[in-house]
C-alpha cells in the first residue's frame, strides 16, 4: 500500500472525487448566487456562478410581504412537528410489538403490515377514500394521517428494537409491569438513538412533503412550503414557454422577479440544509441499518 | 387440530399479549385504512365513477376503463418510457455507485467522510428545490446551459420544448441525486468484508487491481445482486416527483417523459377521468406485484437468505 504507486492512484482518486462533488454542489450555488444577484444584471448576462453585484434585495423583498412565505412555514413547521411526534410514537409501538419474539402473533402483524410495501390499491383508491369517505381533505389532518404508518420506518424501528434483549423485559415482568409500563418505562428510554435516527427520517418525509398537498389542499392557508415553491414554478415556466412558443418578445426585465424566486427555493431548502451536517450521521446509520436488515 | 381448538388457541396468546396487541393496535388501524381499505377500492377501476354516487354506486361498465387505455398510444408510450428509464437509471447507478465505493475504499477514512457529505447533499432536497436547480442550468433565455452553448459558438436549445435530450438530462438528475445514497450502501458492504483476506492476498504478491476483481467483487456481489433485484422489482414505479417537476409537465416532452405516475395523476387531476386512471393503477399495481414476487422467486434460486420474503 505504501508503494509510489498507491500514493499516485490515491491522488488521482481524491481529484476524481473532488471534480464530482463540485459537480454535485455547483448547480446548487448557481440557484444560491442567482438569488443574491441584481434583477438586472441576470436580464442582461443571464445566470452566472458568481454574482456580479451582491445583493441581498431579493430577500428583502421576499420580507417585505412575508405573509405567504410565514403561512408556508407555519405550515410546514406544524405539519413536521405534529406528524413526527405522532409518526414516531405510533411506528416506535407498532414496531415493538412486531420486534418481541416471543408473542406468536408477531410474525402475521409482520406479514400484514410489510405485504403493504408489495401490493397496494393505487393512486385513484386512495385518494377517493380520503376525500370523500374520510373527509379530510383541506385540513392539516390531510397533511399529516396518510404519513404516520410508513413500512420503512416500522422495517427500520424493528431492525433497531430487535437488539434489546428479551430478558430485560421479562425481569420486568417478574416484577409486576405491564406491557405499556414496560413499553414507557423501559424500551423507549433505552432507544433514543434509534428513536432519533427513525424521527429524522420521519420529520425529513413531512418536511419534504408536496404531494399530500398538491391531491387535497386548496385552502391558500394551508399551502405547505414545498407545494408553494412548485405553484411558485409553475407560473414562471408557464410564462416563459408559453412566450417562447409563442414568439411573442417581452422584456425579461419585466418578468417577475426570477432572483426573489430562487431566494424562495434557498429558503425552503435552508432548514434541511442547515440540519444536515449535524445529523448526517444519523442518517447514514439509519441507511445502512435499513439496507442490511431490509 | 379443530379449527376450535385453534381458534381457542389464537384467543389464548391474543389474551395473554394484549397488551402488546393494545401497543401495536393504533398502527394496525392506520395500516388498515390507509393500505387496505385502499385495495377494495380497485372495483373503480369496473366502473364509471362519479363522487356522488361513490364506490358502491357508480354504475360498472366492466372493462371498458381498460379497453380504452390500452387502445391509446399512450399505453405504449408510457409503458415503455417508465421501463426504458427505470432501467438506464438502475444500469447507471449500479456501475457508478460500484465503481465509486470501490474508488472509497483507497482513500482514508477521514477524506471518504468530506466526499460522502458533498455526495449526499443532493440527496436531501426535495424535487421540488431540484426542479428550480434545472430551471437554472436550462432556462432557455438566462440558463446556464444556453450560455455554455453560445459561449462555444453553437445554437441555444430550447430544453423544455426537445423531448430527444430529457433521457440523458433525468439520468444525470437521477445520478445526481442518488449517487450519494446508492455509493454509500455499497461503500458499507465493502467495509464488512474480512480485512484478512486483503492481507493474505497482498503476502501472496496480489496487486490492488487483482484485490478488487479477485476478492471484493465476489464478496459484494449478494448485496449487488440484491439491491439491483429490489429496483428491478420497483420497475414499473417512478418517483413521480422527478419527472412531474423537472419536466414541468411540459406537454412538448410527454413522448419520452411521461410514465404510468404522471399519466395517472393527470387522468385523475387534470382530465378527471378517474375510471381510467384507476386501471391504469390498477395495471401498475398489478404488473408490480407479479414482478417482486417473480423477483423475490430467482432470488430464493440464487441465495435464499437474501430473499426478501
Amino acid at each position: 500500500m505504501n508503494t509510489r504507486q498507491s500514493v499516485w492512484s490515491r491522488r488521482v482518486i481524491i481529484l476524481w472525487f473532488t471534480v464530482f462533488s463540485i459537480f454535485c454542489i455547483v448547480p446548487f450555488v448557481y440557484v444560491i448566487s442567482i438569488s443574491l444577484s441584481e434583477e438586472t444584471d441576470i436580464a442582461m448576462y443571464g445566470y452566472s456562478l458568481i454574482p456580479r453585484s451582491f445583493t441581498l434585495n431579493a430577500y428583502e423583498y421576499l420580507l417585505q410581504s412575508p405573509k405567504q412565505l410565514i403561512t408556508g412555514y407555519t405550515v410546514s413547521i406544524l405539519v413536521t412537528a405534529i406528524g413526527t411526534l405522532l409518526s414516531l410514537l405510533l411506528t416506535a409501538k407498532l414496531s415493538y410489538a412486531l420486534s418481541r419474539r416471543d408473542f406468536r402473533g408477531s410474525n402475521k402483524m409482520s406479514f400484514y403490515v410489510f405485504f403493504t410495501m408489495l401490493f397496494s390499491g393505487g393512486l385513484v383508491p386512495w385518494y377517493i377514500l380520503i376525500k370523500k369517505y374520510l373527509m379530510i381533505d383541506d385540513s392539516y389532518l390531510a397533511l399529516i394521517l396518510p404519513y404516520v404508518i410508513m413500512p420503512w420506518h416500522v422495517l427500520l424501528m424493528k431492525g433497531f428494537l430487535s437488539d434489546i434483549p428479551l430478558a430485560l423485559v421479562e425481569s420486568a415482568k417478574i416484577d409486576g409491569a405491564g406491557e405499556w409500563k414496560i413499553f414507557y418505562r423501559i424500551i423507549l428510554p433505552l432507544s433514543k438513538p434509534a428513536l432519533a435516527t427513525v424521527g429524522l427520517f420521519i420529520a425529513f418525509v413531512y418536511w419534504n412533503d408536496w404531494w399530500l398537498a398538491m391531491l387535497f389542499i386548496d385552502n391558500q392557508n394551508l399551502i405547505p412550503l414545498q407545494y408553494m415553491l412548485y405553484r411558485i414554478m409553475n407560473n414562471i415556466q408557464f410564462l416563459s414557454t408559453s412566450m417562447q412558443s409563442a414568439n411573442i418578445s417581452i422584456d425579461v426585465t419585466q418578468m417577475p422577479n426570477e432572483t426573489a424566486r430562487m431566494a424562495i427555493a434557498i429558503m425552503a431548502a435552508g432548514p434541511i440544509l442547515f440540519v444536515f451536517p449535524f445529523f448526517q450521521k444519523y442518517f447514514i446509520k439509519g441507511l445502512t441499518v435499513g439496507a442490511v436488515k431490509g | 387440530m379443530s379449527l376450535g381448538n385453534r381458534i381457542n388457541e389464537i384467543w389464548k396468546e391474543s389474551m395473554r399479549h394484549k397488551g402488546l396487541i393494545g401497543l401495536a393496535l393504533p398502527g394496525l388501524l392506520f395500516v388498515l385504512v390507509f393500505s387496505y381499505m385502499p385495495m377494495f377500492g380497485v372495483i373503480v377501476a369496473f366502473k364509471d365513477f362519479n363522487f356522488a354516487d361513490g364506490f358502491w354506486g357508480s354504475p360498472w361498465v366492466g372493462f371498458k376503463n381498460f379497453e380504452f387505455f390500452f387502445k391509446s398510444d399512450a399505453a405504449w408510450q408510457v409503458t415503455r418510457n417508465t421501463i426504458g428509464l427505470n432501467l438506464s437509471f438502475i444500469a447507471l447507478s449500479t456501475v457508478v455507485s460500484i465503481s465509486f465505493a470501490l474508488m472509497l475504499m483507497e482513500l482514508t477514512r477521514r477524506s471518504v467522510k468530506v466526499f460522502q457529505t458533498t455526495l449526499f447533499f443532493p440527496y436531501f432536497l426535495s424535487w421540488v428545490v431540484v426542479s428550480y436547480v434545472t430551471y437554472a442550468l436550462l432556462n432557455p433565455q438566462m440558463g446556464v446551459m444556453n450560455g455554455l452553448l453560445e459561449r462555444i459558438g453553437m445554437e441555444p436549445i430550447n430544453w423544455y420544448l426537445e423531448s430527444k435530450y430529457w433521457p440523458f438530462i433525468l439520468c444525470l438528475a437521477y445520478l445526481w441525486k442518488n449517487v450519494g445514497y446508492s455509493t454509500l450502501i455499497i461503500y458499507t458492504g465493502l467495509l464488512g468484508i474480512d480485512k484478512s483476506y486483503y492481507e493474505a492476498a497482498a503476502i501472496d504478491g496480489a496487486t490492488r487491481w487483482q484485490q478488487i476483481i479477485r476478492i471484493s467483487i465476489p464478496l459484494i456481489a449478494p448485496l449487488i445482486i440484491l439491491v439491483t433485484l429490489l429496483q428491478v422489482g420497483r420497475i414499473f414505479y417512478s418517483d413521480f416527483g422527478m419527472f412531474y417537476f423537472l419536466t414541468a409537465d411540459s406537454g412538448a416532452l410527454y413522448e419520452t417523459t411521461d410514465v404510468i405516475d404522471t399519466y395517472v395523476f393527470r387522468a385523475l387531476r387534470v382530465s378527471g377521468d378517474i375510471g381510467m386512471a384507476s386501471a391504469v393503477g390498477l395495471y401498475q399495481s398489478i404488473v408490480g406485484f407479479v414482478l417482486v414476487v417473480s423477483v423475490n422467486w430467482v432470488v430464493r434460486k440464487i441465495n435464499r437468505d437474501n430473499a426478501i420474503f
